[in-house]
């Protein structure tokens, strides 16, 4: 039931939906509450988020920092539209440390039997940015996964 | 060989998969692409041929250059299972179940209190 699905739309966009046991309203707290998003928008394994700032109302500011402990890197945006509960829209970006292209991301919270039906639909400004965000890492994600391909050939043999 | 298994082919070499990687942030050269790599033009060039061959590039002409750049449709393919940003999303709600659990216990003993 939690299964994540990922798919492209058109020339540049992407939507994410996945389903959580937990109700709108606290799927949606989870998403604006800083304390809350410091404890799940960690990042990868061993990174953190020091620095939390998330504004959720029209014009409100959002400043994410992750640290592994030596090295880090941020993202910033703003929120342009909430309906508590229900819906938010925002742009952001990242900073590697040069600011990656706009991403406009909708997000709706809808009532699910008993849990919630996230869906996450991004704008990219471009294929060209789409192609690069979906890339990251791709190199490194592809060696991981020729790696358990290779055990999983072993473990046949 | 399929489709699916010619990417693969192109796919198990490094020079290739970070050709790839340098795509996927723009169109370049051949020359702009050889530039970080210890290896010469014509080998580079090599690793272009079968990546095109294999469907995740395609070349424009623009008057006398020719640009290599990546072909949507084939990142699509690829990304779907094996790119870090899906399995970083899935990581992340992960995470997000165990704090959601987390909260409605909270909410639970606040109501029985």
């Amino acid at each position: 039931m939690t299964r994540l699905e990922l798919k492209t739309e058109g020339e540049a966009g992407v939507i994410v939906t996945r389903r959580f046991a937990a109700p709108p309203a606290q799927v949606y707290r989870a998403h604006v509450e800083p304390a809350l998003l410091q404890r799940w928008c960690t990042g990868p394994d061993g990174w953190t988020m020091p620095v939390c700032i998330s504004e959720p109302h029209p014009g409100g500011r959002i400043r994410f920092e992750w640290s592994d402990g030596t090295a880090g890197f941020f993202l910033t945006g703003e929120y342009l539209e909430i309906d508590p509960g229900r819906r938010i829209v925002h742009v952001e970006r990242m900073h590697l440390p040069d600011p990656t292209p706009d991403n406009r991301v909708t997000t709706t919270f809808t009532p699910d039997g008993t849990g919630t039906l996230l869906r996450l639909v991004m704008q990219l400004p471009n294929a060209e940015a789409r192609a690069a965000m979906l890339a990251t890492g791709m190199d490194e994600g592809m060696e991981a996964s020729y790696a358990r391909l290779e055990a999983q050939l072993e473990d046949a043999a | 060989m399929s489709p699916l298994d010619s990417a693969f082919a192109a796919l198990s070499d490094p020079t290739r998969r970070a050709l790839l990687a340098r795509l996927a942030q723009g169109e370049a050269t051949v020359q702009d692409l050889a530039r970080p790599f210890a290896i010469s033009q014509p080998a580079i060039s090599h690793h272009l041929k079968v990546l095109e061959e294999a469907g995740l590039i395609e070349t424009r002409v623009a008057g006398t250059a020719r640009p290599r750049r990546l072909r949507p449709e084939a990142v699509e393919a690829i990304w779907g299972w094996m790119s870090e940003f899906r399995r970083e999303m899935e990581a992340r709600y992960a995470r997000l179940d165990a704090v959601l659990d987390e909260m409605m216990q909270e909410e639970r003993r606040d109501d029985t209190a």
